[in-house]
């Protein structure tokens, strides 16, 4: 175990942030770590937001460590919101005058979320969700009175709304510019499915539609939007989910280098001695990998930042080399994962595209290979795969065939659940042909279990 | 909530509130032919004195008579033992027998009209309430509104279930003798079965059958979709009903003993008990073959299904408590405590009761065999402790009442030696584990939240690291709640089940794990 006494301050507890403090608690004794934070105190899981608001679970089921374990790992704690940095002095600016001192310094402040200056955006009632705040904000805004609500906005966070507003039995108009739901993401079978998803929820999906300028009442509170084809709608809340974008504003006009977010190299290193940015806050210079993107907004790659820049901070300089790209997400009832690379869209010429979509139209599988047939990437939705057998298949370029044939050793449902590998590999074997023999049913499966 | 809820509901209510009034409608009133008829022989005379001043009185309410009989009762008993007469001190309770024959009642009449207006109008409303619930809705597990809720979230309405469920508890254990109305209203049922009068004991296993029954539809209802969750429900209904209901009352039918086929030593303590014993032995080829097939469960049912299916196969398959927590109990299993201290004191207080229960069942064999009156006296002492502090007072009392408090599975975790020991077996020698996905794990909770054993699930999970933990029942709730596909539960070779240093997938920046 090396040992110091420096003094290493993060800027921000979510993720990133804390996934860095743990580590480097793990491999040096010695150092002072204060995490600082004016959102909460203690470190929540930010995904977990929406449970809270539709009374799955309480606000201290979202932290993930006790309280008594920041104390037991000396990781110190300041709640208190950051007004500047004075990196000449190597000291933080508190809004409360206060200041605090540090050796090295971490910034890991998340994202905000985005308002393109639509006329209204402001009004009270209108808002979007990121922050412990934002939900506070949220359950007063939603308390009562809200006949109506419109979001805007096709991602993530959009149906998260969309699905915590339908818990309050609040009829929802969701407005996607797009002309399917996420289709910078999911191609166009994934993304249809889902928009099918979300109107069986009974939520109005607008493709298409944009918002132009957002009414008040004679309160001044929000009362209706127009929207790009010139329709009013009635509405007492209004999301704004178009997006997030890394949450600097304080640091603009310093020394330190920022761009949309705080510039980084492959270190987490900014343009300033002993200053480093981890998660949805940092810009690389360069892309990772040529399939990701230089701001990476993810739980996942959160954690994968601070977990490196941890090592690098104690151990010689790591650079960051992300392995096969991974996500996951639930819609409605529907979960999805990816692994590998799935763009939205893709030359027909390049790829063999393989998918596969339950006549149920909720289970869907997507692989998509190089021209030698080899796995680049698959979406699946409804079902589960297991990550250590994708990530080994894509880190391999296993072709389309033995991906195929190991199917049901990669399939993640519960037991007794519906074998749709089993389609799936007919499905592809009729595509493709190949070397392997659809995997059959267990007697005990034919008894009890689902069925396809 | 649509009509037909709100109907179910009502009814249920209504036969709620039904079954809370019964026991009070009625009189007593005994007579000396009554006493002789429901005492033992050796008491009969002494009895028959010392209830005389309550011939031909009748009493107006369940309290009167009772407070009337220990008065008489006691007042005998106080003055033997300050005299230090123990040898002529009566032990035995004869207030349950006694009320229970003394008692003239509408429902005694009438049983059926009786049965039907509370535990009848109970059940159907139940069913009705719960047979169409998500119906408009496409399937999926919905835990909306959980912690919005009173009864859910020990609001007051969770408090007023858990103190009508200790209160039940207590009388059906150390007060039976205010049920008796009870068990007159449910007697028919029993004649039909075994052809006997009904007990407390079989009321307690009738409501105790129809309320898993009941909820075990809700089970169906809210866990569409998902058919794990179904077909482990389908199990413990079925369980419950054939083997710890129906089937050890048709054995009393055909004159064979009491025996649940499901029911293992030390969950079932007296199992070993000699007035057990001799009633196997007694029993010819039935008796003989109920005492091996006990025991064989208990040396390789356990370990060997254990072994390949993890504690889930009983805990959670097969077992009446589990039966009830995972019905009854579900809508509170998120009220288990998740912290450090409370599994600190789960594993002191399960494996204190394990021990104490090998202990007292090794004395009652040495005595069996030895006949030594001291190691008589200690099993005597042994026994009346271990049925009042466990297999009442835990096991009833707090194992169930506690539902609305502290979760659905408090007997099951921290003190049902049975569980203990197939966790022992679990945690050191089988193939069950719960897989993590690889690095999918979003830290959200709901996994920890849902873990009715009250394991930190998610601690695991954001590590990488495979749950083995002793106390998992496999109810495979946090894999259903999982919005990420995290959770599996499998079983699977034993080699690298339990890793120490997990590796979470998708880093490739740092590949030794420090």
């Amino acid at each position: 175990m090396s040992q110091s006494h420096r003094h290493v301050v993060i800027i921000g507890n979510g993720i990133s942030g804390v996934t860095c403090a743990r580590h480097l608690r793990k491999m040096d004794e010695g150092v002072r770590i204060t995490l600082v934070s004016g959102e909460s105190k203690y470190f929540f899981s930010r995904t977990a937001l929406m449970y809270v608001f539709m009374g799955h679970m309480k606000f201290e089921h979202t932290q993930p460590y006790e309280n008594h374990f920041w104390e037991k790992n000396r990781i110190e704690l300041k709640e208190a919101w950051v007004e500047k940095v004075d990196f000449t002095r190597k000291s933080l600016v508190f809004t409360s005058g206060e200041k605090l001192g540090y050796d090295s310094l971490v910034i890991a402040t998340g994202s905000k979320y985005n308002k393109f200056g639509w006329p209204g955006q402001d009004l009270p009632g209108v808002q979007g969700l990121y922050s412990k705040q934002d939900l506070e904000l949220m359950e007063g805004n939603t308390r009562e009175n809200v006949r109506h609500a419109v979001i805007v906005g096709g991602g993530l966070i959009g149906i998260e709304m969309a699905e915590m507003l339908a818990y309050k039995k609040i009829p929802v108009t969701f407005l996607v510019r797009e002309r399917g739901f996420w289709n910078k993401v999911l191609p166009k079978e994934e993304s249809e499915l889902v928009g099918r998803h979300i109107r069986e929820h009974h939520i109005d999906l607008r493709l298409e539609t944009e918002l132009k300028e957002i009414l008040s009442d004679d309160e001044g509170r929000v009362a209706a939007v127009i929207t790009s084809k010139g329709e009013k709608i009635n509405c007492q809340f209004v999301g704004l989910t178009a997006g997030v974008s890394p949450n600097i504003d304080f640091l603009r006009n310093t020394d330190l280098k920022v761009n949309r977010g705080v510039i980084v190299d492959e270190y987490f290193s900014t343009n300033l001695p002993d200053v480093y940015a981890i998660g949805d806050c940092a810009e690389f210079e360069k892309a990772p990998a040529a399939d990701r993107r230089t701001i990476e907004q993810v739980w996942y790659t959160g954690r994968m930042h601070g977990e490196t820049l941890a090592y690098s901070l104690c151990n010689k300089p790591v650079p960051y080399r992300p392995g096969v790209w991974f996500n996951s997400a639930k819609f409605l009832d529907i979960e999805y994962q990816t692994y590998g690379t799935v763009p939205a869209d893709w030359d027909e010429n390049q790829f063999k595209n393989f998918y596969w979509e339950h006549r149920g139209g909720k289970v869907a599988f997507r692989m998509l290979m190089d021209l030698e047939g080899k796995i680049l990437g698959v979406n699946n939705f409804g079902f589960r795969l297991r990550h250590e057998v994708l990530d080994q298949a894509i880190r391999e370029s296993w072709s389309g065939g033995k991906v195929m044939a190991r199917l049901e050793h990669a399939n993640f449902d519960p037991e007794f659940f519906a074998p749709y590998y089993i389609e799936i590999q007919e499905a592809f074997k009729a595509e493709f042909g190949g070397h392997f023999h659809p995997s059959k049913k267990s007697f005990i499966q034919k008894i009890f279990g689902a069925k396809v | 909530m649509r009509v037909v809820e709100k109907f179910g509901l009502g009814l249920f209510l209504i036969g709620l509130a039904a079954f809370i009034i019964i026991p009070f409608i009625g009189t007593y009133s005994i007579s000396e032919e009554l006493v002789l008829a429901n005492t033992k022989e050796i008491h009969q005379q002494k009895m028959t004195e010392i209830l005389a001043p309550m011939y031909g009185q009748n009493y107006s309410s369940n309290f009167a008579f009772l407070s009337a009989f220990g008065e008489n009762f006691d007042s005998y008993n106080e003055s033997l033992k300050d005299q230090q007469l123990w040898d002529q001190v009566i032990w035995d309770d004869y207030s349950f027998a006694l009320a229970l024959a003394g008692l003239k009642s509408p429902v005694r009449e009438n049983p059926w009209i009786f049965f039907m207006l509370s535990i009848g109008l109970a059940v159907v409303g139940g069913f009705l309430y719960n047979f169409r619930q998500h119906h408009n809705e496409p399937a999926g597990i919905k835990n909306n509104g959980i912690f919005h809720s009173s009864l859910k979230n020990r609001g007051i309405l969770g408090m007023l279930t858990g103190t009508f469920l200790i209160v039940f508890y207590i009388g059906l254990y150390w007060f039976p003798a205010y049920l008796v109305t009870l068990v007159w209203m449910v007697s028919p049922i029993s004649e039909l079965l075994s052809g006997n009068p009904a007990s407390q004991w079989f009321l307690y296993g009738l409501i105790y059958t129809l309320a898993i029954l009941v909820m075990g539809v809700r089970m169906f209802r809210k866990y569409r979709g998902n058919k794990y969750q179904q077909l482990r429900t389908a199990s413990v209904m079925f369980f419950q009903t054939a083997f710890a209901f129906l089937i050890p009352e048709i054995l009393v039918l055909l004159n064979q003993p009491y025996y649940d086929f499901k029911n293992i030593w030390p969950l079932d303590y007296d199992f070993f008990y000699d007035y057990q014993i001799s009633t196997f032995l007694s029993s010819g080829g039935v008796g003989m073959f109920m005492l091996i097939w006990g025991i064989l469960l208990i040396i390789v049912g356990v370990p060997v299904f254990t072994y390949f299916f993890g504690k889930r196969w009983y805990c959670s398959w097969v077992c009446g408590c589990g039966g009830l927590a995972e019905t009854v109990g579900d809508p509170f299993r998120q009220l288990s405590d998740k912290s450090v201290k409370a599994w600190k004191y789960e594993r002191v207080i399960i494996h204190g009761v394990l021990v104490l229960a090998v202990v007292m069942t090794a004395v009652t064999i040495a005595n069996y065999f030895s006949g030594f009156s001291f190691l008589g006296n200690v099993t005597n002492q042994l026994h009346s402790f271990y049925g009042f502090a466990i297999g009442s007072a835990f096991a009833g009392v707090v194992g169930t009442g506690f539902y609305p408090f502290m979760g659905n599975r408090v007997w099951c975790r921290f003190g049902c030696p049975l569980a203990a020991y197939l966790g022992l077996v679990q945690r050191f020698k089988s193939r069950f584990r719960i897989t993590t996905n690889g690095g999918q794990c979003i830290s959200c909770g709901n996994c920890s939240t849902y873990c009715e054993m009250g394991i930190d699930v998610r601690w695991y999970a954001q590590r990488g690291q495979n749950i083995v933990r002793s106390s998992c029942v496999g109810c495979g709730v946090c894999s259903a709640v999982c919005p990420r596909g995290v959770l599996k539960l499998e079983n699977g070779p034993e080699e690298n089940r339990i890793h120490d240093l997990p590796i979470i997938i998708g880093n490739d920046s740092i590949k030794i794990n420090v």
